[in-house]
């Protein structure tokens, strides 16, 4: 499937396997990586510094909550919603995530009929992965919303430690805007698949360059990343 | 390496993925341009208009410390603004982006022989962004209140307190949003440049063929994209706790016996967090000129670099300790005594690799050819500089050396010569030795000689004396030290000494810059290849490169970057994309 893109590899004799074929990847002229394409290779080595980004807020967040004197608010009980009497502890979390996660379902079959050039398909799981994320990121409003009527503040709020307030706006702050940013480039690249810009070769309105079927993919890639962060967050924030 | 010369199956060198932006205008030819290389004299440009603001900034400070109590225009306020904005500026605005969006836009696509970055687009955007950057970083000085004071380090608590200036006013918000903004900048050339290395070469262009310019600059650019993520989230987090009150880094405090609505927050994380960034930080801007250096001493010297190989590894294992270390920065700051000792031996096993590069260098000029010429003579100075710098380093290294020489101008004397001083005359030499394929012209050679031995010997008398002045106790960062025990009437001379130094220093780069815009309409012509040299860069067939780089096809790389004088050769150097073979080559198999 990703040898779509590329008709020149530069090499046509089967290569070995494994270790030794790595280090003769390794050693070869043009590409490093025979099979990825350049689109591809960016937003893997771009991941890789995101991976540090977010790496960095939680683990600032971690020293905050286990450095700190004063107690850290329980989040089963901040993150419940009282449904049909009782407090539900950690609902609209779930929810969240598994909207989150079944997202990245539809994602993944949206790159599956990318490649079989099924572009009606492809749009419109596209289409739904987008709305899924913007589920999420609207239930996040309704979750930011709750704990700010609550009394949550960035500075501090009624339970406990202040950093708490400061790392959940921060973080899932920074993590909806990344699931904003990734609906936003479904649309654009859904809009694309279904007018068939990727049949027709039609040039990029900024870049003037051709586009490809892979870069399904590539979007595939960003948003499964932002929903593996969100599995992070979820483990360290809301579970711990 | 032999058995990757091109054969038959590999299709033809015209990259048909490369689709070329092609300009219709003639702003989108010289103003948003897609081409690196216009985008690197972009960076260039920019980068070297805002160096000379910090150069002037430098020369105020020294007005202060040579001569205290003559000039009451620099009060302590204002010297703490201008040893702030010096600092980052020289690290972040001028070397950093001079080295990698400079240097790197214009050698890397041309030496790997590629028609330009992977994205050019994403690759203006960079420019653009870093363009922002600049300006807000330079609104911060018309801003109420002027730019931060907090020195480069930024440290809370006091960097967002009403005691430094700009603390409370818009300086420092000023200053991180500039952060922010150049690291998304950068983030995007970056993943230019190491996409363009991996993915992007030319046929039988193997990395260990690289020239080991592009070595240093593609490793400090994967650090670059690792460590600057840290910086980005130390100054999100900064801006929070002074634009919304959170208290990620500062804890409870008392100030002007008002209590501070923070509580909590760790100032010793902000360290980590700045210093994990930091440290990799003096590699980013070092690798490139180590890279650099490795060429022009090999080029002038007309003699293969010695052990290529283990220069590449040494880049690469410089890189990734260089990310271990960090906390030698932070001996004094009150974390864990334990932490010391791992940090302080990291810190001295790095001295193993960098070691390795110097001893390789020395052993290329052994019995070379060695011509003089400018970039030769600043590559000769970066050895001594650098190797001046680096023992001093291994001083610092040492937590029981360190602890009583922390915050001294040892200190500065230290760092201005290891990653002042080292990196600044490599992108002299630099500067010197690929003007003429940027320009067709060579720069002029007196104006050349008298900007080297000036800036040369004067960076000694500045930085050298600075080292006793530190051994004696003189704190860094104060701005008058008059009636202190430790400011002796002969330490003081020795500063007046240093300031005028300074002054001198600083006169030739205005020289320099004279050079470089002169010679654009009136140096000599300089034709293709001017000091005879194998890399790409040199091959192509216009001078100036125009805008693909490489004509109709592509280069075919036959050989290393570095045949020079091979025994049984006719000419002393060979082409990298020289057919056929010619006497015994040393290019390792």
């Amino acid at each position: 499937m990703t040898e779509t893109t590329l008709t020149h590899i530069g090499q046509t004799e089967p290569r070995p396997a494994g270790w030794q074929g790595i280090a003769a990847d390794w050693s070869s002229d043009q590409r490093a990586f025979k099979n990825v394409s350049w689109g591809k290779a960016m937003m893997w080595i771009f991941l890789l510094s995101d991976t540090f980004v977010f790496g960095c807020f939680l683990l600032s967040y971690m020293t905050a909550r286990m450095s700190t004197r004063v107690p850290w608010p329980n989040p089963s009980e901040v993150f419940a919603l009282h449904i049909g009497g009782s407090n539900v502890p950690l609902i609209l979390i779930a929810i969240m995530t598994f909207v989150l996660i079944s997202s990245s379902g539809t994602m993944a079959m949206a790159v599956n009929f990318g490649y079989r050039r099924d572009r009606r398909k492809t749009a419109i799981l596209m289409l739904l992965t987008a709305v899924l994320g913007a589920t999420f990121v609207g239930m996040q409003a309704f979750e930011w919303t709750k704990l700010i009527t609550e009394g949550v503040r960035p500075w501090g709020n009624p339970w406990g430690a202040a950093q708490f307030g400061s790392s959940f706006f921060m973080i899932t702050g920074f993590h909806g805007t990344h699931v904003t940013i990734g609906v936003i480039f479904l649309v654009i690249v859904a809009r694309k698949v279904w007018r068939g810009d990727y049949d027709t070769g039609r040039p990029g309105f900024f870049t003037s360059r051709k586009g490809h079927y892979e870069n399904v993919e590539i979007m595939g890639l960003y948003w499964h990343f932002v929903d593996l962060v969100w599995v992070f967050i979820f483990a360290f924030f809301y579970l711990w | 390496m032999v058995d990757v010369t091109p054969a038959d199956a590999i299709p033809p060198a015209e990259v048909a993925e490369m689709e070329l932006y092609h300009p219709h205008s003639w702003w989108t030819k010289y103003v948003f341009s897609q081409d690196a290389k216009v985008i690197a004299i972009q960076y260039s440009a920019t980068a070297t208009a805002i160096g000379f603001v910090a150069l002037v900034l430098s020369w105020l400070m020294r007005l202060q410390l040579g001569f205290p109590g003559t000039f009451d225009f620099i009060t302590p306020e204002a010297y703490y603004q201008f040893i702030t904005m010096h600092g980052m500026i020289m690290v972040i605005y001028l070397l950093t982006a001079l080295f990698l969006g400079g240097f790197g836009n214009y050698l890397i696509p041309l030496m790997v022989g590629a028609r330009d970055m992977v994205f050019p687009y994403v690759n203006m955007l960079s420019y653009w962004i870093y363009l922002l950057a600049v300006l807000v970083l330079v609104a911060s000085f018309f801003a109420p209140g002027g730019p931060t004071g907090a020195g480069w380090t930024l440290y809370p608590p006091q960097a967002i307190m009403t005691g430094t200036p700009g603390g409370q006013d818009w300086g420092i918000m000023l200053m991180l949003v500039s952060l922010i903004l150049f690291i998304i900048g950068f983030t995007m050339g970056g993943l230019n440049y190491v996409v363009t290395v991996l993915q992007g070469r030319t046929r039988g262009m193997t990395l260990m063929r690289l020239p080991l310019t592009v070595w240093g600059i593609f490793t400090a650019t994967v650090m670059a994209l690792l460590a600057f993520p840290a910086l980005f989230v130390a100054c999100v987090m900064m801006l929070f706790d002074r634009a919304l009150g959170t208290s990620f880094f500062m804890p409870a405090i008392v100030e002007m016996g008002e209590q501070l609505q923070h509580s909590g927050g760790s100032p010793i994380l902000f360290q980590h967090l700045f210093w994990f960034f930091g440290h990799p930080e003096v590699y980013i801007v070092a690798l490139p000129a180590f890279g650099i250096v490795s060429d022009l001493i090999s080029v002038h010297a007309r003699k293969n670099i010695f052990g290529y190989r283990m220069m590449v590894w040494a880049i690469i294992g410089i890189g990734a300790l260089s990310f271990v270390v960090w906390a030698h920065h932070m001996y004094v700051s009150g974390m864990h005594p334990y932490f010391g000792f791992f940090f302080a031996t990291t810190t001295l096993i790095i001295a193993v690799p960098t070691a390795i590069k110097v001893y390789n260098w020395v052993l290329t000029l052994w019995r070379g050819d060695i011509h003089l010429t400018i970039p030769m003579l600043f590559a000769l100075a970066f050895i001594v500089t650098f190797v001046n710098g680096g023992l001093t380093g291994l001083f610092l290294g040492n937590v029981v050396v360190d602890v009583p020489l922390s915050d001294t101008m040892f200190v500065v004397a230290h760092f201005h010569m290891v990653m002042g001083v080292a990196p600044i005359v490599v992108i002299f030499g630099a500067i010197y030795h690929w003007y003429p394929k940027v320009t067709g012209r060579m720069l002029d050679e007196r104006l050349g000689q008298f900007h080297f031995w000036v800036t040369f010997l004067g960076a000694y008398l500045i930085f050298f004396p600075m080292h006793y002045i530190g051994l004696m106790g003189v704190p860094r960062r104060y701005n008058e030290l008059t009636d202190v025990t430790v400011m002796t009437e002969s330490a003081q001379h020795l500063n007046s000494f240093i300031s005028i130094m300074a002054f001198i220093v600083g006169f030739a780069q205005i020289v320099f810059l004279f050079n470089l815009i002169w010679s654009i309409r009136h140096g000599r012509e300089a034709g293709g290849n001017p000091w005879r040299a194998t890399t790409l860069e040199w091959q192509t067939p216009q001078t100036p490169p125009a805008h693909g780089n490489f004509g109709k096809e592509l280069p075919i790389v036959y050989r290393w970057a570095y045949d020079y004088s091979v025994p049984g050769a006719k000419e002393d150097f060979i082409p990298q994309n020289m057919p056929g073979a010619f006497g015994t080559s040393r290019e390792p198999a």
